[in-house]
């Protein structure tokens, strides 16, 4: 088993041991998106009109919050090191962390927003581009959230620094992800969004496990 | 005349712009240990992560069995097995599992049975390491680089924490690594009674 693998199934196992973390998470989720109908009130048109955003929204900001960790508690208890001296490629073990996150993270939020794209009356395909553009676009949040938590590696108030880094690179898949609900709305097919997001993670993909890698060594100096 | 295992010439290292030392050169043959010493801040820790290229230096070439080790960085990094200050365990794995998913993250098989029964380990060998003491932390962190298999040991203060009983099980642990023709630095305050060790004294 490569480094990769082996860290993918440490996270996953060390997930497991607390789950709690992941739950705070998913509950952020729910409850940041259920205030907004009962600030905005109930009704029915404006509420489906503007669910895709405060869903895509909230999952942009319930990534945050689980990122910081990201690296932080490797870098707290020596781990980091021992990364860095494994003889696999770091790029390797930076998409190994980053994988884990979204599996974690970004799965179970594209699950769980249709289910309240529901309460927001959103229907059918709407439901569907939603899980979808979330399931494809989420990998792009945990790869810039992911370099984002390297380069604050050891800051004060890294978690708010995190946010301003990694929110401004996560605006085009925002733009995106909520910008095929609405062509859905309008009658069309959300093919190219999909393919946008798609090409977005694959950008993100074959370039920020260097720049992880690098903002990793960094931080070990 | 054959090259020694492991030769540092004219090492230099700075922190935060400052020189922490400069033209650093010791040779160590295999089944030998340097001890570093010094006062704090005289850059032993530092002297430790150059040699593991953690810290970049500014000058001189670290060479291993003959060849500069930054020419394959990675084949470098499969001979080492790091103890730093901090333990590098997880708390939330038992102790037998933080040896083997270190061993895994180095791709070697490892021994970690061994391991856990030259540090008296087994009792506690499905512990998670959170619910134990700080020595016995450093024991399963001694126990990893153990297990490791690694010819060369890096070991920063790894006298910390243990009580005397500890500390015997570290240098059987130590000798038996030098006798099978491994090689060790470590950085401490205690002195190390092992045949084969040097001493290395940076100033302050």
């Amino acid at each position: 088993m490569s480094g990769f693998g082996t860290l993918v199934a440490r996270d996953l196992a060390l997930v497991l041991r607390r789950p709690g973390d992941v739950t705070v998470v998913l509950a952020f989720f729910i409850v940041a998106t259920t205030l907004f109908p009962l600030g905005i009130g109930p009704e029915a048109n404006l509420l489906a009109r503007i669910a895709a955003g405060i869903l895509w929204c909230a999952a942009l900001f319930a990534a945050m919050l689980s990122l910081e960790r990201l690296f932080a508690a490797d870098y707290e208890d020596g781990a980091l090191d021992l990364l860095l001296l494994s003889p696999w490629p770091l790029e390797l073990a930076a998409l190994g962390k980053c994988a884990a996150h979204w599996i974690v993270t970004g799965l179970p939020l594209a699950v769980l927003a249709p289910v309240l794209g529901v309460a927001f009356g959103l229907e059918g395909r709407s439901l569907l581009a939603l899980a979808a553009t979330l399931l494809v676009g989420t990998p792009t949040l945990s790869l810039v959230g992911g370099l984002a938590a390297s380069l604050t590696l050891g800051a004060r108030k890294s978690g708010a620094l995190l946010a301003l880094l990694a929110l401004p690179l996560c605006v085009p898949t925002l733009i995106f992800g909520t910008g095929a609900i609405e062509t859905i709305a309008t009658g069309q097919g959300f093919g190219v969004h999909i393919a946008i997001l798609a090409a977005l993670a694959l950008l993100a993909l074959a370039t920020l496990p260097w720049a992880i890698a690098a903002a990793l060594r960094q931080a070990g100096e | 005349m054959a090259s020694p295992a492991l030769e540092v010439t004219g090492l230099a290292c700075r922190r935060g712009g400052r020189p922490v030392f400069a033209g650093l050169s010791f040779a160590l043959e295999s089944g030998g240990l340097l001890a570093l010493t010094g006062r704090n801040g005289s850059g032993k820790t530092t002297l430790l992560r150059a040699l593991a290229l953690l810290v970049p230096a500014e000058a001189g070439a670290i060479h291993w069995q003959g060849e500069d080790v930054r020419s394959d960085a990675d084949r470098w990094r499969g001979q080492i097995a790091w103890l730093g200050h901090l333990d590098g365990l997880k708390g939330d794995f038992t102790v037998r599992e933080n040896i083997d998913v270190a061993n895994r993250l180095r791709g070697v098989a490892g021994d970690t049975d061994a391991a856990l029964a030259a540090f008296d380990l087994a009792p506690l060998a499905s512990r998670p390491v959170r619910t134990l003491s700080a020595g016995q932390r450093r024991r399963t962190a001694l126990a990893r680089v153990a297990a490791a298999q690694a010819p060369f040991w890096l070991l920063d203060e790894p006298l910390n924490a243990l009580d005397a009983p500890s500390q015997k099980m570290l240098l059987a642990a130590l000798e038996a690594h030098l006798a099978s023709g491994g090689l060790a630095v470590a950085a401490t305050h205690a002195t190390i009674k092992v045949r084969g060790a040097t001493t290395l004294e940076l100033a302050a």
